[in-house]
């Protein structure tokens, strides 16, 4: 409670700081304010908590079955879905697939109706999702064979600067912010725990060089992917 | 009342968004890996607290921060706000006068990214497995550190009308610079950490940030430039998180070189 305390102390001076010297106004509803900030505080006191006791040892569990169980297949197969299934359906996602759909009927690359626009935002949503399930299984295919992260993530920057400079120039913002909006609260957690569970049960991995980066290809995949979905179509 | 129907409503909401990663979970684990899960009851407790917690700090996000910082990013990036405290005529903005944005947009990545879940979530675990050589707070502020300047530098570039790429693209080549001198356990974290700052806390207010600015500074447009500060915002801390390492591989390097010298002496 006193660290998630701590945790927004920042947030509430920055906020105080700019009403007060900068805009010179009082805060509109400072009641409405304070019961959302303590709502606040006790929502990160149960989340961390729950975090500690459910998604790193489901995580991890999982993880180290697999790993006994010795069966590529299925654990790809799991990789993929848990990649796919956690994007598809995120918040984020969808507001910045239909906010897509909007510059592309604007900037005249699909007809401006309610139904094309529609149909481009479920398929870019669709087509990130099926880039971060492909993002997981590589990267856990990466843990599998013990590949250095660098030149993967390199050679993923260079596809990136390569077709930005062919994708039509309405695409690249939402390209580059699609990447950052994949990875949600709850995701994250999971996937960093099954990363480091694979790499502490199999032999001559190390958790801290082989079970990072997981996160990372999930944020990489998708830019390459919208912007290609963008050139496409 | 209304007050606890939006919360079973966001409670609702969030069950909703955890169905399909919880179906995976138990599908695999009942099918494949056709074992029970051990401590069974404490992970669904673990799960529930996660959900319902998850859900209160979304509600109170949705009910006091996001409302006040929407309407301080609509009055900050206000062409009469900021006239009144420039010098410059009317009209004919430099971007020089939008300093109080920029400040606004360093310190609110900073202390929005230093409350992100995901962010927490992650250093606990790389604390863990580093056996605490890499500290918590460390890497917090090394990440929050990254957004405050990628965010400062992505209002700059609405404001100045720059093409987003190039910043990209150099970023990424200060990255790949990095990435050969830096300690090699650091790296895949590194890489990760651009992708969590950017979640729950940090997006909508940034959004927010990033529109009010495309819309208010002329010359731009809402669809086009309003985009991108998230991409800076998860580029710049893999360059701040490698810079961390790199600093405290580099002062205890000194540190053990001293040390050696006064026992030599």
């Amino acid at each position: 409670m006193v660290g998630s305390l701590r945790d927004l102390a920042p947030i509430i001076l920055v906020i105080g700081f700019f009403q007060v010297f900068v805009l010179q106004q009082s805060v509109p509803d400072l009641v409405g304010l304070i019961v959302g900030l303590l709502c606040v505080v006790a929502g990160l006191t149960f989340f961390i908590y729950g975090l500690e006791m459910g998604l790193f040892p489901i995580g991890e569990s999982m993880a180290n079955a697999f790993a006994r169980k010795g069966s590529v297949f299925w654990l790809l197969l799991f990789a993929f879905c848990l990649g796919f299934g956690t994007t598809v359906a995120e918040p984020a996602l969808i507001a910045v697939a239909d906010e897509a759909a909007k510059v592309a009927s604007v900037g005249g690359m699909i007809v401006d109706s309610d139904e094309s626009r529609s149909s481009y935002a479920n398929g870019l949503r669709f087509t990130v999702a099926f880039s971060v399930g492909l993002a997981i299984v590589l990267g856990v295919l990466r843990i599998l064979k013990g590949w250095s992260i660098q030149y993967m993530i390199i050679a993923g920057y260079m596809m990136v600067v390569i077709m930005t400079m062919f994708a039509p120039r309405e695409i690249i913002g939402i390209a580059y912010d699609s990447g950052g909006v994949t990875t949600s609260t709850i995701t994250v957690p999971l996937v960093t725990a099954l990363g480091v569970g694979l790499a502490s049960s199999i032999e001559g991995r190390n958790p801290m060089i082989d079970g990072f980066g997981l996160i990372a290809f999930a944020s990489l995949t998708p830019m390459i992917f919208v912007m290609a979905y963008g050139m496409v179509i | 009342m209304e007050f606890i129907l939006q919360l079973i409503d966001i409670t609702l909401t969030t069950i909703k968004d955890v169905i399909p990663i919880a179906a995976i979970i138990f599908g695999f684990q009942l099918f494949v890996i056709r074992r029970p899960i051990p401590n069974l009851k404490r992970v669904l407790i673990g799960f529930a607290y996660v959900i319902f917690g998850l859900a209160l700090f979304l509600l109170g996000l949705d009910k006091a921060l996001f409302p006040i910082g929407r309407l301080m990013a609509e009055q900050l990036t206000n062409p009469d706000f900021i006239s009144q405290w420039s010098d410059s005529v009317p009209g004919q903005l430099h971007w020089k006068d939008y300093y109080w944005v920029f400040l606004f947009a360093f310190l609110i990545g900073a202390s929005t990214t230093i409350a992100e879940p995901s962010l927490i979530a992650v250093a606990i675990k790389a604390n863990e497995v580093s056996g605490g050589a890499i500290g918590v707070w460390g890497l917090r502020i090394a990440v929050a550190l990254g957004v405050a300047v990628g965010i400062s530098l992505g209002t700059w570039r609405i404001v100045t009308g720059y093409p987003i790429h190039w910043f990209i693209i150099s970023g990424y080549i200060v990255v790949v610079i990095q990435t050969i001198w830096a300690p090699k356990m650091i790296v895949p974290l590194a890489y990760d950490s651009g992708g969590v700052t950017t979640s729950t806390v940090t997006v909508p207010l940034v959004a927010a940030l990033g529109l009010g600015l495309a819309e208010t500074v002329p010359g731009r447009s809402a669809l086009i430039d309003g985009f991108g500060l998230i991409a800076f915002a998860s580029l710049f801390p893999m360059i701040t998180v490698m810079g961390y390492a790199q600093i405290t591989e580099w002062s205890a390097k000194r540190s053990s070189k001293k040390e050696r010298e006064t026992a030599e002496v």
